[in-house]
């Protein structure tokens, strides 16, 4: 327990050489690498709540966009239901017009197909008139001579 | 000399196994240059080899262990010891910033060496103090007192280092003059004129003996505190180890206490020394 120069000096020297390492080639680099990664935290929690900021935002927008695209949507769907109803009402239209018009043809035609018939069934009983005309006056007289009364008969028909 | 045989030995077999347990093994120059072993006693000039030993060993390895560290250091994800490391850096590292608000490249890794070599010369308290001693006694050395805090040369070393520091900061911060003017011009404030002009150079005495007293006070306080808490924690589990197989529960009592002294008088050690350093560099 004496005090001896020997271990004081000793003691003191070894205490000196070791802070001095330390203040050398131990404290700066831990301290460089605590302080790097102390920034480092701090950007990456900024950078998050930075992230989480934009996140909010883009749900905004994202809603905003959806409620536009739905409004829209509707608005193509009602403009659709009144277009076909246009057409359909066209389409009736068109169709009642048609029927009218081929209507219309068909009388036409039947009322000529009928006059034809009349005038070759008027024609054909003419004929047969004439035919049976002859007959009888074959026994007692020339067709020639009473061609015109014969015509004026079939005319008559 | 085992605790059972200390416990059982002849008339003054306690006293011989406290005192061969707290004998520093020394070497000096004898009478006619030659050296001598552990026949020292009263040289002035001896060296207890043991705590020279120890200590610079329990520096190397602190210096060893943080330098691994900060060699292959980084700001990505630490490892393990990096971790640990750098908690004890940043301990140490705020400790300093809450106390010292001057700029010093000095007194943070001052404090962290001093932090962390004295708790892991303090822990060497820990390891059962006939082992060491009996393992070497074996190897054929006589006397060996592994704890170099509990070698008051050791602790008066480091704080004459401190000591020196206090100066040093105190000159450097405040110049030669405002160091005497500290001396001698606190806590009394010699007169200046009229007729206590007379009465001046007695106040600037009392006043120089004040604060020499309290300047020389620092170092000491500091190395007593931390040899005196060593010291008495060694000498208490010497006197459990003579009890025979009785010591282990109060053994490992007093341990269990001892690690918060160890970590105590560490964490004392250091913090005393930054506010003094810190009181150094600052007007008060």
């Amino acid at each position: 327990m004496d005090i001896n120069i020997g271990t004081l000096a000793g003691q003191t020297i070894a205490m000196i050489v070791f802070v001095w390492f330390c203040m050398k080639y131990i404290w700066p680099p831990l301290m460089q690498a605590i302080e790097e990664r102390q920034t480092q935290i701090a950007d990456g929690l900024a950078a998050a709540e930075r992230g989480q900021q934009s996140l909010d935002k883009a749900q905004v927008e994202a809603g905003q966009i959806v409620d536009e695209a739905r409004r829209q949507a509707s608005g193509i769907l009602d403009q659709a239901h009144a277009r076909a109803n246009e057409i359909v009402a066209d389409g009736k239209a068109d169709g009642v017009k048609e029927r009218e018009r081929q209507l219309t043809a068909a009388r036409a035609e039947v009322e000529q197909e009928v006059n034809r018939a009349r005038e070759e069934l008027r024609g054909q009983v003419s004929a047969i008139a004439l035919a049976g005309a002859e007959k009888i006056l074959t026994r007692e007289i020339n067709a020639q001579t009473h061609e015109d009364i014969l015509g004026k008969l079939a005319a008559e028909l | 000399m085992s605790s059972t045989e200390a416990a059982a030995g002849e008339a003054h077999g306690s006293g011989a196994y406290i005192h061969h347990h707290l004998q520093n093994l020394q070497v000096c120059k004898g009478e006619h240059g030659e050296w001598v072993w552990n026949h020292c006693t009263g040289n002035f000039w001896a060296v207890n080899v043991d705590s020279m030993f120890f200590s610079i060993l329990l520096g190397v390895l602190f210096v060893a262990m943080f330098w691994s560290v900060a060699r292959k250091t980084s700001a990505g994800a630490p490892g393990k010891f990096q971790a640990f490391v750098e908690i004890v850096v940043d301990f140490v590292d705020s400790s300093v910033r809450d106390t010292f608000h001057g700029k010093s490249r000095l007194i943070a890794p001052l404090a962290l060496t001093i932090f962390v070599w004295v708790f892991l010369m303090n822990l060497m308290d820990l390891i059962p103090v006939d082992w060491l001693p009996l393992a070497a006694g074996a190897a054929g050395i006589p006397y060996l007192k592994i704890v170099p805090t509990t070698d008051v040369n050791v602790t008066f070393g480091m704080s004459i280092a401190v000591f020196v520091l206090i100066i040093f900061y105190t000159i450097k911060n405040k110049g030669v003059g405002g160091f005497v003017r500290e001396l001698t011009m606190h806590p009394i404030a010699p007169p200046t004129k009229g007729l206590g002009l007379i009465a001046a150079p007695l106040i600037i005495a009392f006043n120089f003996i004040l604060e020499s007293v309290s300047l020389l006070a620092k170092p000491l306080s500091l190395s007593l505190r931390l040899f005196g808490n060593m010291f008495a924690g060694e000498l208490i589990f010497i006197l459990i180890a003579l009890i025979g197989w009785g010591q282990l529960p109060l053994h490992f009592g007093w341990a269990v206490f001892h690690i918060l002294i160890v970590t105590l008088q560490a964490f004392i050690f250091m913090m005393l020394t930054i506010v003094y350093l810190s009181l150094a560099s600052e007007e008060h």
